[in-house]
């Protein structure tokens, strides 16, 4: 059958224009860089995980056996939970900006000079 | 627990499902994980951003609240929080459609093979080439899925059914459960309580896609002809083929256009739709709804599964955010469908008695997230309407 370079077709641009979220252009660039990195760093760690698992049940660590690893429930709660805390904090920024937003706080700088005249 | 979206391992794989390597699977985990975290932690946030600032400083320069939607969204899309967030998830929408073509397109031989086999020989799956993809469907690629559901890599190929089915997880952070029918199990587990015992003879599915929903409604009604049609013919190929994999040797895949169809007058019980409607035209839109009417028998069921539309009831900023898609994922007809009213269209194509009433995924709860419970995922939620009515 004809040989499909999979690796480029994968990637395709979707018809439709993309959406500009930034004012300059590179920083829309660098988010796409970003969040991909931070999937496949993800996705090391999974790996690993599978390896350690492996190690652990004291079966031969071969690729063979890295693909066919199939999480049980509770190995993939934790597996699941590796995911929340490694999301959690990569995202930290993020999430702090969110709960800034919450209850508006003054600078440090007034909060110093309010205390200082206390 | 409900904290964790449930893994990619827990994903059926019937007969044509794609085999994920350890590491396409990773990848589904993070995303589903990372989607849930953009909803469920960060979401929030621009709620925040909008009650805080962006409101605040609309009323300053204008003197008055946004009135609609429209405005909301241009004021949002200057906020640094909004902009970010939108960008991550516009990300991760485009790394689900990454993940899911390589790993169907570097095994598209073996898996058009395997849909051949199931496929070949078959009358209940009937292609017409001389069926065109409308119009509105070529714009743009729907939900940024490179291809969209008509496109091949090579023609004849099941590339876009595939890429479709295996990534359906990802971003309703698995929502739809093991083989993504949530909404056809929770047709079939309504019709039961509205209408037990009721035996439709015939049942016609619209766009029906690669028939995640309608295989449900075949399977609980055996004894009756089960036909679903779409006018892309990649997703009809795998459909079809999932479909027999999955015992549903009564559902019919057929080319077609939903808005001029071959049936005769009266012909099914049942005419539906699961999550469809959204993405027809202006025009098509009643057309379809009109056709549906024509083809159902008098005391039949036309019945309409969709995302809350938009009224005067819904907070603009709750609009604002349920038409995110509409902007920044590819669903140019998401906004303009949701802001109409429905019941009235189908009351205008012969329908006087329309119903509505709120459907949630039906999943197996021991592994997917109970739909009953937790937050919402704007656009994406296993939470749905039902707009329905019983033919006089
Ligand atoms: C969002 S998908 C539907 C999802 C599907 N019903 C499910 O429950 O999984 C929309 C589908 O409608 C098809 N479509 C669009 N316009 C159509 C038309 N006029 N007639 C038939 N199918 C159409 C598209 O090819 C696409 O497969």
């Amino acid at each position: 059958m004809s040989e499909l370079d999979w690796i480029a077709r994968a990637g395709a641009k979707a018809k439709g224009k993309r959406p500009a979220f930034f004012d300059d252009p590179a920083a829309d660039r660098m988010l796409s860089m970003l969040t991909a990195l931070i999937g496949e760093v993800s996705v090391m760690r999974q790996r690993l995980d599978t390896v350690e698992r492996l190690l652990d049940s004291g079966a031969p660590v071969t690729r063979a056996a890295i693909e066919a690893y199939t999480p049980d429930t509770a190995a993939a709660q934790e597996r699941g939970e590796l995911i929340r805390d490694y999301i959690a904090r990569v995202m930290r920024g993020v999430q702090q900006e969110v709960e800034a937003m919450a209850a508006p706080e003054p600078a440090i700088e007034e909060v110093s000079a309010a205390l200082r005249d206390m | 627990m409900s904290d964790i979206a449930p893994p990619y391992a827990a994903v059926a794989r019937h007969a044509v499902f794609p085999e994920p390597k350890h590491d396409d699977a990773a990848r589904f985990d993070f995303l589903a994980n990372f989607n849930k975290y953009l909803s469920g932690t960060l979401g929030p946030g621009n709620a925040r951003a909008y009650e805080t600032r962006v409101r605040p400083a609309f009323a300053r320069a204008h003197g008055r609240d946004p009135v609609d939607r429209f405005e909301i969204r241009r004021a949002m899309n200057a906020d640094p929080f909004h902009r970010l967030w939108s960008g991550l998830k516009r990300n991760s929408m485009e790394m689900r459609q990454h993940n899911g073509r390589a790993m169907v397109l570097r095994q598209l031989d073996n898996l058009d093979a395997r849909a051949a086999a199931l496929n070949d020989g078959k009358d209940t799956l009937r292609l017409d080439p001389g069926v065109e993809v409308p119009r509105y469907q070529r714009a743009v690629d729907i939900h940024c899925m490179p291809g969209s559901y008509h496109g091949e890599e090579r023609p004849g190929d099941v590339s876009a059914g595939a890429n479709y089915d295996c990534g359906l997880f990802a971003t309703t952070a698995g929502g739809l459960g093991a083989l993504s029918d949530g909404g056809g199990q929770a047709l079939v587990d309504w019709v039961r309580r509205e209408r037990p015992g009721w035996q439709p003879r015939r049942i016609l599915d619209l766009g029906a896609t690669v028939g995640h929903n309608v295989v449900p409604l075949a399977l609980v009604f055996p004894d009756a002809e089960v036909v679903a049609i779409d006018t892309a013919a990649p997703v009809l190929r795998y459909g079809h083929a999932r479909a027999q994999a999955l015992g549903a040797t009564n559902l019919q895949f057929v080319q077609m256009n939903a808005e001029s169809m071959a049936f005769p007058d009266g012909h099914f019980d049942w005419v539906q739709t699961t999550m469809y409607l959204h993405e027809l035209s202006g025009t098509a839109l009643p057309r379809v709804i009109a056709e549906g009417v024509r083809v159902l028998a008098s005391g039949g069921l036309m019945l309409h599964l969709e995302q809350p539309q938009y009224s005067d009831a819904m907070p603009l900023y709750e609009q604002f955010i349920r038409d995110w898609d509409a902007f920044n994922n590819n669903e140019p007809f998401w906004s303009a469908m949701h802001g109409l009213d429905l019941k009235q269209l189908m009351r205008d194509a012969g329908l006087p008695d329309v119903f509505v009433t709120g459907v949630r995924a039906v999943v197996d709860t021991s592994i997917f997230p109970d739909q009953s419970q937790g937050e919402e995922d704007h656009g994406r939620a296993a939470v749905w309407n039902a707009y329905g009515a019983w033919k006089p």
